[in-house]
């Protein structure tokens, strides 16, 4: 055995994280499960093609930068696609949760997350065909870094953006007025409202930061793996497990949590074979959920 | 005559349509003053200033600052308007450091503004400062209060509102608490209290008014209400009456 699964676990673990930082806050913000969330990685990076296809048509093929498969046209099609995604999830909420919010009863927000999960997902294949998409076919030779392991340009250059988004975001909700206006609505709604926080301007964010993590988390899918209109709810259920395991509303539970079940999931892959991977990542979670039921970074609910 | 910073006419208000919690209650509080809400349980009191604080909904009667309408805000507008309210129970973000309570709620001053007031509050408050970096809900009772009223402070409120803020304190406590306000009056913040601890609370009040199921039935000087025989059994009477019920006195 080779400690390869480490590099592997990593990578997943990073898209899995970013997936979980959007899960964990407006859980603890709005108070549901979106099941939605992986579909918004989806058409985040479907997002991403279409823009990107879109520059490569009015541009020409632009060379990638020098070890990596993608050049600026990803990048600016990927930073507007942050902004398309958040801007879907905002409409996701406008059109639908925010009127079943209002009813007051949370289970009926959760299943209409559901539906628009399917129908989602439904649209995406309507558009695009389920046939798989690729940023780039060029294949990329792995260097080996030692110990065995072996590691990609563009894996690098991913890890250290997913770094830069989770330090960024973790600064933001401590350090910011909006990061503290955030917690204070995860803490107590009322008592935010009496303090003058616009708690809409807080959701409004809450589901932008969301959207833009998970189109980041889809297209980093999109290079390394394939795209697919399946590709966010196959990451539905580690998404989850990631966000409960670190404890709801701990950003850095979240990465952790993703981190710990890309790893496993990866390691478990290597070990016992692939088809007893999502068996491995539950049984951890499981296991931790039994001695802490809070998560690793949570906190009771008062 | 001083001027009247807050009035409130024929407020009617209740968490659902059609049943009225609050029917009808008229005060006026004026610059500097510190006036007391009496009330036996279930007259409505809590409803009552958490109505004019803009979070139970209003179906009559209005509500003024400073001579502006402010019936029915939402309540996030009222702290812009000059109306800072301090809830019973659940007033501190728990999680959060003492300091970023204040500063989140500083979110309506001008950026500029916020350290120099948070600077000011630690002035006020001194035990406070030594706790700048503790979760607020780490502190003590007594402790956390102070977070709430320096926290309502924050925004130089022209009405500092608090319902019933010796709730669940020791009696050590209390005394602290209401010594405290006193001393923010003395800084010059006119003052609407809701209590349920009539004896503390008339110590420090100026004038009280006395709700009895939803509306005020008797008003006057603080010093004089607690004398005046129909008041006392009427509120006193009520009380028994409550505890005869099994109910919180």
């Amino acid at each position: 055995m080779t400690l390869q699964f480490l590099v592997d676990g990593l990578l997943s673990g990073s898209m899995i994280g970013l997936g979980a930082i959007g899960v964990t806050l407006t859980y603890s913000i709005l108070r549901f499960s979106n099941f939605s969330h992986g579909d918004l990685m989806a058409w985040g990076t479907y997002a991403t093609l279409v823009i990107f296809s879109g520059i490569t048509a009015l541009f020409g093929k632009v060379a990638p930068f020098a070890p990596l498969s993608f050049g600026w046209p990803l990048l600016i099609a990927l930073a507007a696609s942050m902004l398309v995604t958040g801007g879907l999830a905002l409409l996701l909420d406008r059109v639908l949760f925010a009127r079943l919010r209002a009813r007051g009863q949370m289970i009926i927000v959760v299943m209409a997350s559901f539906g628009a999960s399917m129908a989602l997902r439904s649209l995406l294949e309507f558009l695009f065909s389920s046939r798989p998409d690729y940023f780039s076919r060029a294949i990329q030779i792995a260097m080996p870094v030692g110990l065995g392991m072996r590691i990609t340009p563009d894996q690098i250059a991913l890890l250290a953006l997913t770094l830069l988004l989770v330090v960024a975001v973790h600064l933001l909700m401590t350090h910011s007025q909006i990061g503290r206006e955030m917690r204070a609505v995860s803490q107590n709604l009322a008592l935010a409202k009496v303090v003058g926080i616009d708690v809409d301007r807080v959701v409004r964010f809450t589901w932008m930061i969301g959207g833009a993590l998970a189109c980041v988390a889809g297209v980093m899918i999109g290079i390394l793996v394939q795209i697919r209109p399946l590709m966010g709810f196959d990451m539905l259920l580690p998404v989850f497990a990631a966000a409960i395991l670190g404890g709801i509303g701990s950003i850095p539970g979240a990465v952790l949590g993703g981190l710990i079940i890309g790893i496993s999931e990866a390691a478990a892959v290597q070990i016992i074979g692939a088809e007893w991977r999502a068996a491995v990542a539950f049984l951890i979670l499981m296991a931790v959920l039994f001695v802490r039921p809070i998560g690793l970074f949570g906190v009771r609910e008062r | 005559m001083a001027r009247s910073v807050l009035e409130v006419s024929d407020l009617v208000a209740g968490y659902e349509p059609g049943v009225p919690i609050v029917r009808g209650a008229s005060i006026r509080v004026d610059e500097g003053e510190i006036v007391v809400v009496l009330g036996p349980n279930g007259a409505g009191k809590s409803s009552f200033i958490k109505a004019i604080a803009g979070l139970v909904p209003v179906t009559g009667g209005s509500v003024t600052l400073d001579g502006n309408a402010i019936t029915a805000l939402p309540a996030h507008q009222m702290v812009r308007r000059g109306l800072a309210f301090v809830p019973q129970t659940e007033n501190v973000f728990p999680l959060m450091t003492v300091e970023d309570n204040l500063k989140v709620s500083g979110g309506v001053l001008a950026k500029a503004d916020v350290p120099g007031r948070i600077a000011e509050m630690y002035r006020l408050f001194p035990d406070l400062e030594a706790r700048r970096r503790t979760p607020a809900g780490n502190l003590s009772g007594g402790q956390r209060q102070m977070v709430a009223v320096a926290r309502a402070l924050m925004v130089r409120p022209r009405l500092l509102m608090l319902d019933e803020p010796s709730a669940g304190l020791s009696p050590k406590f209390v005394s602290m608490v209401f010594r405290m306000l006193a001393d923010v009056r003395k800084a010059g913040v006119t003052i609407l209290l809701v209590e349920q601890n009539a004896k503390a609370a008339l110590a420090i009040g100026d004038r009280a008014y006395v709700l009895i199921e939803g509306r005020q039935a008797h008003e006057g000087p603080a010093a004089s209400l607690w004398q005046d025989p129909v008041v006392a059994e009427l509120y006193l009477g009520q009380r028994n009456h409550a505890t005869a019920r099994g109910e919180q006195p």
